[in-house]
């Protein structure tokens, strides 16, 4: 598979991501400048964590911007697989590609550390390989991941099973307690109705590797690539037909 | 020396002033951009916490936001005005949890 991670000025988890995606997993990766127009060949797009264009104004708010995003948009349009970890979560709500806006931190605190996390559909395409309901340990590292949105919106995510990942305990119950920065409903990650497009805070690229003592995020890039290799079948015999 | 600093300060001002009986004054934009009412404001609410306990008691509803200031590049006020308010929708706000007023000068 050929996997683009876009590099924003600012961008801080691009090399990890291409890491696990290269070395870890063995796929083909290529690095997209901010100033690309044009993605061709590309079975998925990450838009990796950071501090794009140093955060000014908003979170994400300049990157959207970027001459890259017409052609994200584009991609994600016609159904591409498109990832967003951290400021690349940020970067697609300012872009429109995921409802809601993040908000300060409930602590106004910059916050780094490993939380629990539970798959709540483990029907989409960036979550397949997990069990539904599994709680995964993973790290934060963000000052704004307080995620919000209307009221209505929220309950249309509910109604269709897009919130994908909420802070929780250890054990797996979802309590005010275990939302570490105030997240509407403990929301961690969302995809949108077409189920192409996933937004998380947490790091899935920073706990990949069993050899540092985590893997519980490979799950995220593991499912990418089945749900991308089904992807091809159909492609292939919608061809034959 | 003094006399060649002299003499560009003159030209300058006098180009200024040239330019501005022909294009007219340039419109500048003052601009307020707040999070709306109803969402919580963990900066505000910190602030609220330390005026607190500075002694400033009861004090309440602290909002905080950003000021921009910006020429907009139009001498006509309803074209500037215009302009301003799409700035705003499209990059200085954002309108899912942040609300903008502006004053127009010039």
């Amino acid at each position: 598979m050929k996997i683009g991670v876009v590099v924003f000025p600012g961008s801080n988890c691009d090399h990890d991501c291409e890491h696990i995606f290269k070395d870890v997993l063995g796929q083909y990766v290529e690095m997209i400048w901010h100033k690309e127009t044009l993605l061709a060949g590309l079975d998925a797009i990450v838009l990796p964590g950071g501090f794009s264009y140093g955060d000014y104004l908003r979170t994400g708010a300049i990157a959207r911007f970027s001459p890259v995003m017409g052609a994200v948009k584009e991609f994600a349009k016609k159904g591409g697989m498109v990832l967003g970890i951290c400021n690349g979560f940020q970067i697609l709500l300012e872009a429109g590609l995921l409802p809601g806006a993040m908000l300060r931190n409930r602590s106004l605190h910059f916050i780094c550390k490993d939380v629990s996390v539970k798959v709540e559909n483990a029907a989409t395409a960036f979550t397949s390989a997990y069990e539904s309901g599994q709680v995964l340990k993973i790290p934060i590292a963000h000052a704004d991941g307080n995620y919000y949105t209307d009221p209505v919106t929220l309950a249309a995510m509910q109604a269709n099973a897009q919130i994908v990942l909420r802070y929780c305990t250890p054990e797996g119950k979802i309590t005010p307690e275990a939302n570490p920065n105030g997240s509407l409903d403990n929301i961690a990650g969302i995809i949108n109705a077409e189920g192409n497009v996933l937004g998380m805070m947490p790091h899935p690229e920073r706990c990949a590797e069993a050899v540092l003592g985590n893997d519980d995020g490979k799950l995220i890039f593991l499912s990418m690539l089945e749900s991308l290799k089904g992807n091809k079948k159909e492609l292939k015999m919608v061809g034959a037909g | 020396m003094g006399y060649v600093e002299d003499l560009n300060d003159a030209r300058t001002k006098l180009a200024d002033f040239f330019s501005i009986l022909v294009r007219g004054e340039e419109v500048k934009a003052k601009i307020h951009v707040t999070l709306k009412q109803g969402i919580l404001d963990p900066q505000g609410k910190a602030i609220e916490h330390a005026l607190d306990s500075l002694g400033f008691k009861n004090v309440g509803h602290v909002r905080v936001g950003k000021y921009l200031e910006l020429d907009v590049n139009e001498t006509d006020r309803v074209k500037a005005d215009a302009k301003v308010k799409a700035m705003c929708e499209k990059l200085l706000a954002n309108t899912i949890i942040e609300e903008y007023r502006y004053e127009l000068a010039g």
